[in-house]
């Protein structure tokens, strides 16, 4: 068969499942399916942030977890000033997404700006080390800051709103989280097959090429970049939502480790790489970690054959090589 | 007729070692000129150094009326030099159709037309550039050149190692580029298929320019003195 009508067929598949597995869930009445789902689909959102980054520019980044932090911590100080009645910044707080999202998108864009202008200068490990240490930063910060529960984290106490929609309902919050995510995965794919996509993947492959082309590789990578975060910040907040509390470790190194490992396990580059690889990785979580303590060790080793053997990840192992545009 | 690109006086160097020693030639509006030269006469230094992907250590770039000598490369691209390097350079990892779109800008040349002059584009739309060969490589190097709609083709030994109905095709597309009233400068090396091609002829040695004139003056003598045929 076709590699790239097998590459179609894959992702209707889990376009599917992804919607069928949870409905059965919400029909059968159970509600953990119907969270594990959501969680796919959230950190899956995280991952298409990141697959704009890595997967079609080439930028590794090691520090998107503070883009997730920076969403999660949005939707938990909006919530925690709503609760109280207090005020941030002088602004009232807000229990509602909609605000919410489109507050962690354009701080989360802001910060990737600073701090891509600055890392995007670099490349290679130093790019690598950049973003993991602006990571860090956010890191330490928001666990020095006690206004919000410094290390002890901030909860949610009532999940933020969605008009039309419950979201204290499972089977609801994970309707939302799966359209989001097929708005992102659609954005994902327009992105590739335009030129912006092109270029910024002929820049992955020779910058100095497309500079003599007419194209400033800084620009178009930074422009990358905000966008990825964007995306990534998004995520955090309905991560925050999810679990209905909010802490540094959402910004952790570890965390940023996941979101790389999720790339690679599903395929670098691949439209529904970061879906396949989430619900690998939540997969891995649930099942083994059920039966050892130890289950990062065996998912370790599942990286270790992907990245040896299968270097398109589970996608590229299934449908063959990449095939876009 | 205007110059739309006047190389003044070139000194470039690669580290420590001098490669052109004060190259001056220019391109008018619609001419097609050809430089020519042994290999490490500075042919290739001097078309990079046009688009200003190298530092000049003396010397000016006029292209179009303006001094791009202190310009970034892709500046001098967005003016209008479309370059086609040496070795084709394709984005081999992008299909034939990303590898065009990428660095596309508004004007004439688009998808259609680079498929019109190239139908052989069209039909390897979706394929990986490093699954096509040499002579495809290089339409496409000259249809991504294209895509920036370009004043000025700067064309890098376009039919180096080609096989010889590949050469006729992409000479036959360059010949008609230049009908069309296209501005290019090539480096070739082939006389046989410059000679009838080129309005004026500039050749180099030891990164200087020692002779230029129209093909019609380059005599058998200069041939052997500078070409080594």
């Amino acid at each position: 068969m076709d590699s790239t009508l097998k590459e179609w067929l894959l992702n209707a598949v889990m376009v599917v499942a992804l919607l069928l597995v949870p409905l059965w869930a919400w029909l059968a009445n159970e509600p953990f399916i119907i969270t594990l789902a959501t969680r796919i689909a959230i950190l899956a959102l995280a991952g298409v942030g990141l697959n704009i980054a890595l997967g079609l520019g080439g930028m590794v980044s090691f520090g998107h977890a503070l883009y997730l932090g920076i969403g999660g911590y949005v939707a938990g100080i909006a919530a925690h000033h709503a609760f109280h009645g207090t005020t941030v910044l002088g602004l009232p707080g807000t229990n509602q997404m909609l605000p919410i999202w489109a507050i962690a998108m354009i701080l989360s864009g802001a910060i990737a700006g600073v701090v891509g202008a600055l890392s995007l200068r670099t490349s290679g490990i130093f790019f690598i080390m950049i973003t993991l240490a602006f990571a860090q930063m956010g890191f330490f910060f928001a666990l020095s800051w006690p206004a919000y529960g410094g290390e002890d984290g901030l909860p949610i106490f009532v999940r933020n709103q969605f008009p039309g929609l419950n979201t204290l309902r499972p089977w609801e919050f994970f309707l939302i989280s799966y359209g989001v995510l097929l708005v992102a995965l659609g954005l994902f794919a327009l992105l590739r097959a335009a030129r912006f996509g092109a270029a910024l993947m002929a820049i992955r492959q020779n910058p100095d090429r497309v500079a003599a082309l007419g194209i400033t590789p800084f620009g178009v990578k930074l422009v990358a970049f905000v966008l990825s975060g964007m995306i990534t910040g998004l995520a955090g907040a309905l991560m925050a939502d999810l679990t209905r509390f909010v802490s540094p470790a959402m910004m952790a190194w570890t965390m940023s480790g996941e979101l790389i490992v999720i790339i690679i396990l599903g395929g670098v580059g691949r439209l529904f790489g970061p879906v396949a690889g989430a619900a690998i990785l939540v997969g891995f979580e649930v099942f083994f970690g059920g039966l050892t303590e130890h289950w990062k060790l065996w998912l370790g080793l599942v990286l270790l054959g992907v990245v040896l053997f299968a270097r398109g990840g589970i996608i590229g192992l299934i449908a063959g090589r990449a095939h876009h545009g | 007729m205007t110059a739309l690109l006047e190389l003044d006086d070139l000194h470039v160097f690669y580290g420590a070692s001098q490669a052109l020693h004060g190259v001056s030639l220019s391109v008018d509006e619609g001419e097609a000129v050809a430089l020519m030269g042994r290999n490490g006469m500075g042919k290739s230094t001097t078309i990079a150094t046009a688009c200003r992907m190298l530092p000049l250590r003396k010397g000016r770039v006029r292209f179009g009326g303006r001094d791009i000598s202190d310009w970034p490369s892709f500046r001098a691209a967005r003016l209008g030099l479309g370059l086609v390097p040496e070795g084709r350079r394709c984005f081999r990892n992008l299909t034939v159709r990303e590898n065009l779109i990428a660095a596309a800008r508004p004007g004439p040349w688009d998808l259609p037309r680079i498929h019109a002059l190239f139908p052989r584009l069209d039909e390897r739309a979706d394929q990986y550039a490093a699954t096509l060969s040499g002579g495809e490589q290089q339409m496409l190097a000259i249809g991504r050149a294209l895509m920036t709609n370009p004043r000025l083709l700067l064309l890098d030994e376009a039919t180096e190692g080609l096989a010889p109905v590949i050469r006729q095709e992409i000479w036959a597309a360059i010949t008609q580029l230049k009908s069309d009233g296209l501005s290019i400068l090539l480096v070739d090396k082939t006389l046989s298929e410059i000679l009838p091609f080129a309005d004026r002829c500039v050749i180099l040695e030891g990164g200087c320019v020692s002779w230029q004139g129209v093909p019609a003056d380059l005599t058998a003598d200069i041939q052997t003195r500078y070409l080594g045929v």
